[in-house]
């Protein structure tokens, strides 16, 4: 085989990533930090999707898009240190250079949303995956009745996107309810699950879609109580997390029943979910 | 012409709403309308719970103290909301604080009053229970949600 081939065959593999280069970093919390990255051939992404960041010697992790998908020439990752790789992204600075494979997966259907009232709810690094969501939300507000985040996570300091929380509260056509699972005095917000959120929120659930991103239990509680608010369960939309390492459904490492969370997900309707969460250990 | 006026604040609370005159009126027999600035405290932890509060309006911090960390919140409660289910169970004592973090408007219900008449009249006492219990039950619930710390950091990649 011509080594021109050779190199075309290698170019089209899917497992062969592409390079990035980090163009920017900023922590967000102690151990969340976004990374911003250019790479030749980048064409955008559907909010909802991911790619496989790989560093060199390390590994290769799955982690969602956390940008404004109206702007393709940047590509956007939020990552929590939490083992050998994301550690590993998580270190890195403007210059170096990291693998891309993506983006993979089926994004958020918000074009759905059209007309209706939106409900987004995160917990904890699940506001990332949602953050594309809430980008084109503002870009094209008119499309769309009334839109509320719902927020919980850990603490004060587990806060992600502290001052575009701050700018998206100020705007007057947008409800954005923060909540943190405990406290010391020095918070005066809301205390306690995002689930309660949803109770002083103003909303039509007969006309709502909910775009849900978090710990599994948070997605399953909170998908259970848009259920007994009125929302019927095709309008809840939850984002799957599970072991993902080929990304294109071959290796079978992320199945969740019949699905491959890669390539059937991340994003999924809460009918499809719901018999799916009651299985044990799934 | 004041219990008239209270009498309609405690119907329109969730807490109470829909609940039959004549239980409404014996309930209102024990409230009165409380106010609290912010950093006074509704109750603190160990006294007699001889009171509940059915929150009208503000936000108050529910807190523990714990040596070496200080107070901690672990929920704040706004309008609509209710404080104080101690005052159901014997030996009737606050097992944490209530810190109005905001103005905060509320109706106090004398415990003792509440729990006679809730004794005297069977049927009064099985229409409160049921109305307190699923605050009870959503607390449990929550607690067990925040005890997973399912935001903490997970062994991952």
């Amino acid at each position: 085989m011509a080594l021109e081939s050779q190199l075309e065959d290698r170019v089209l593999d899917p497992m062969v990533p592409s390079i990035a280069r980090v163009t920017a970093r900023r922590e967000e919390t102690a151990d969340v930090v976004t990374l911003e990255m250019e790479a030749e051939g980048w064409v955008g992404f559907e909010p909802g999707q991911f790619n496989m960041l790989s560093v060199f010697g390390v590994g290769e992790v799955p982690i969602s898009m956390s940008g404004d998908p109206s702007d393709a020439s940047k590509i956007i990752h939020t990552v929590r240190a939490v083992g050998a790789v994301s550690r590993a992204l998580a270190r890195l600075t403007p210059g170096a250079v990291l693998g891309l494979r993506g983006p993979y997966g089926t994004g958020w259907p918000v074009g759905l949303a059209e007309g209706r009232d939106v409900i987004v709810a995160a917990g904890g690094l699940g506001l990332a995956p949602v953050r594309p969501i809430i980008y084109q939300l503002m870009a094209e507000r008119h499309r769309f009745g009334k839109v509320t985040l719902l927020y919980g996570t850990r603490g004060p300091g587990d806060i992600l996107f502290r001052e575009e929380l701050a700018e998206w509260r100020s705007r007057l056509d947008v409800g954005v309810e923060v909540t943190v699972d405990h406290a010391d005095h020095t918070w005066h917000g809301h205390v306690g699950v995002v689930t309660r959120l949803l109770r002083s929120a103003d909303f039509d659930p007969e006309k709502v879609t909910a775009f849900v991103c978090g710990p599994e239990i948070m997605m399953r509680f909170m998908a259970n109580e848009l259920g007994d608010a009125g929302c019927p369960a095709q309008d809840i939309y939850l984002s799957m997390e599970r072991n993902m390492k080929c990304a294109i459904g071959l290796c079978g490492h992320c199945q969740l029943g019949p699905a491959f969370v890669c390539k059937d997900g991340p994003v999924f309707d809460w009918p499809y979910l719901k018999p799916l969460m009651a299985v044990k250990e799934l | 012409m004041e219990t008239k006026g209270l009498g309609e604040i405690i119907g329109r609370h969730n807490l109470f709403a829909g609940l039959r005159q004549d239980f409404l009126d014996l309930v209102t027999g024990c409230a009165k309308n409380v106010r609290f600035k912010p950093g006074e405290y509704l109750c603190q932890e160990g006294n007699p719970a001889n009171e509940t509060f059915l929150v009208r309006t503000g936000k108050v911090a529910l807190e523990i103290a714990q040596s070496g960390v200080g107070r901690m919140t672990y929920q704040t409660a706004g309008p609509d909301e209710v404080i104080g289910l101690s005052w159901i169970v014997p030996p009737y004592r606050w097992t944490y604080d209530a810190r109005a973090v905001e103005e905060t408007r509320a109706i106090s219900i004398d415990a003792e009053c509440l729990r006679n008449k809730c004794e005297a009249d069977c049927a009064l006492g099985y229409e409160v229970m049921k109305r307190f219990m699923p605050i009870i039950v959503e607390r449990l619930h929550s607690t067990r949600l925040q005890l997973l710390d399912v935001y903490g950091t997970r062994k991952s990649t």
